[in-house]
């Protein structure tokens, strides 16, 4: 028989429960580990860590394990666990809260393209206002899959839209500018 | 009946066709639209996953010109509508997420397509415009998540099983089918972002549909639309089994129903062709 050694590389960060039930205003630790969130989570399939257990994972101060994980960026924040918790927790909101966090600490996200896709859709809701959706495309397209990705999604998808009349290629401007400048502007160092 | 009217960047780009018969059912039910004036992108997913100050803002600024407006707010698009309403449940509960939103009430009334049709117009005027009894079509009912999620947010009456699009198809006449997967999530935000989870979770529903002896699937919002109506195809080759499942708007089975001059016209722009469909019903 084989005694199973703990794990020594787990370097809790006590603080971090506290900062996560601050930012999003959910009490973690009412969290009873019922597991009602995963069972009704879709995407649980191509999650690290289970939605009850990133749960008790923040709650446990496992900081680096939850802003690491696939879990933060594979959520699709469709709302089935918070609609579900029998104690009233806002997971899918402590899921953008933990998006938010791992971004601005500066941690690598596991799933890039997750995030990547943010930025280049908040990007064009800067520069107009509101979003081209034909531009996100490119734009994304060629930040994850370069030019050559570009061109074959190009082909498989693009012309058929601007054939069917899906594609508009700019949108309208909102006119006030100004406005929505000062929004990013004011909120970017916030969070 | 006059309504403010917030399209969002969806209506106006990709699901063209969804705002069309939105335009054209209010039309033929006399309701008017006013287009909420220099409205702005609602933030989508990006905002929120971004920054609690910036998906607040964008949504703040759309209400606070509908509060001047002073008329009740429809938003056809499901996330639009969320964002909304979670702008105004964060004030309502006295909290401005730090931004620079000065607004410190909001009343209007945010309402989604089905609602606003079914409950607001109502089922009278409905089956009075109805030329063309859609019997021999059935549908399921796809609600998506974000028009009845989470509860708190959007005060829908029965998040885990919305009637209002069932009982709305059901007096055109269409044999609607009951399934299971009404509300849940076909991946939309991970479409392009993560295609192999988005496909999985498109293909689960095309599944479901089909095991519940449905023969199309019934929309209310441009990314649920665009998500099941999109990739049949890819996922055709990736499974090696073949789909072919028309997936059409509610507003646009409406224009078929009430003989709309322009419902050829938006149902061209899908990529999973429903019109053979359509012929072979003896709807078209
Ligand atoms: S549903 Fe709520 S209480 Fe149950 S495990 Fe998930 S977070 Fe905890
Ligand atoms: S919001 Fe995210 S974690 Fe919650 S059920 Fe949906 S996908 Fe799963």
């Amino acid at each position: 028989m084989t005694v199973t050694e703990l794990p020594t590389d787990i370097i809790p960060h006590s603080s971090f429960r506290a900062e996560v039930e601050e930012k999003s205003g959910q009490k973690i630790s009412a969290c009873f580990q019922c597991e009602k969130c995963t069972n009704g989570c879709p995407v649980t399939f191509a999650m690290d860590i289970a939605p009850h257990r990133l749960i008790r994972s923040v709650h446990l101060g496992l900081k680096e394990e939850v802003l690491k994980s696939d879990t933060i960026w594979v959520c699709a924040s469709c709302e089935a666990c918070t609609t579900r918790c029998p104690n009233g927790i806002d997971i899918a909101h402590i899921m953008d809260t933990l998006r938010q966090m791992s971004q601005r600490q500066g941690f690598p996200a596991s799933r890039k393209n997750v995030p990547l896709l943010h930025r280049a859709f908040l990007t064009s809701v800067k520069r107009r206002g509101r979003v081209n959706e034909t531009g996100l495309a490119v734009s994304y397209t060629l930040k994850s899959a370069g030019l050559g990705g570009l061109l074959k999604q190009g082909m498989n998808q693009g012309l058929g839209m601007l054939r069917r009349g899906k594609l508009r290629l700019l949108p309208d401007r909102v006119r006030a500018g100004d406005q929505i400048s000062d929004i990013f502007k004011n909120t970017e160092k916030k969070g | 009946m006059k309504v403010s009217y917030y399209p969002g960047c969806s209506l106006d780009g990709t699901a063209r066709e969804f705002g069309e018969s939105v335009e054209g059912m209010a039309r033929m039910l006399g309701v008017e639209l006013a287009e909420l004036p220099d409205w702005n992108c609602c933030g989508s997913s990006s905002a929120h996953a971004t920054s609690e100050a910036l998906a607040f803002d964008l949504a703040a600024r759309n209400l606070g010109i509908a509060e001047r407006a002073g008329l009740d707010l429809l938003v056809p698009c499901a996330l639009c509508f969320s964002r909304l309403k979670t702008a105004q449940k964060t004030i309502a509960a006295g909290r401005t997420s730090g931004g620079i939103s000065t607004l410190t009430s909001s009343k209007v009334q945010v309402k989604d397509s089905v609602d606003f049709l079914w409950h607001d117009v109502g089922e009278k005027a409905i089956r009075q415009k109805v030329k063309k009894s859609l019997k021999g079509l059935n549908p399921v009912c796809y609600y998506g998540c974000l028009t009845t999620r989470p509860p708190h947010i959007t005060d829908a009456p029965m998040p885990e099983d919305p009637h209002g699009m069932d009982l709305l198809l059901e007096s055109l006449g269409a044999n609607v089918k009951n399934w299971s997967y009404k509300t849940e999530c076909c991946g939309g935000s991970l479409t392009l972002s993560l295609p192999e989870v988005a496909h999985k979770l498109i293909q689960k529903l095309l599944d479901m549909a089909q095991e519940a002896g449905a023969d199309c699937i019934v929309a209310a919002c441009p990314m649920c639309h665009s998500n099941l109506d999109t990739w049949q195809r890819e996922i055709s080759r990736e499974t090696g089994k073949n789909y072919y499942i028309p997936i059409f708007y509610f507003t646009e089975l409406m224009g078929l129903s009430f003989e709309h001059p322009d419902t050829r016209k938006w149902l061209r722009r899908h990529s999973t062709d429903p019109l053979p469909f359509l012929r072979q019903k003896g709807l078209l």
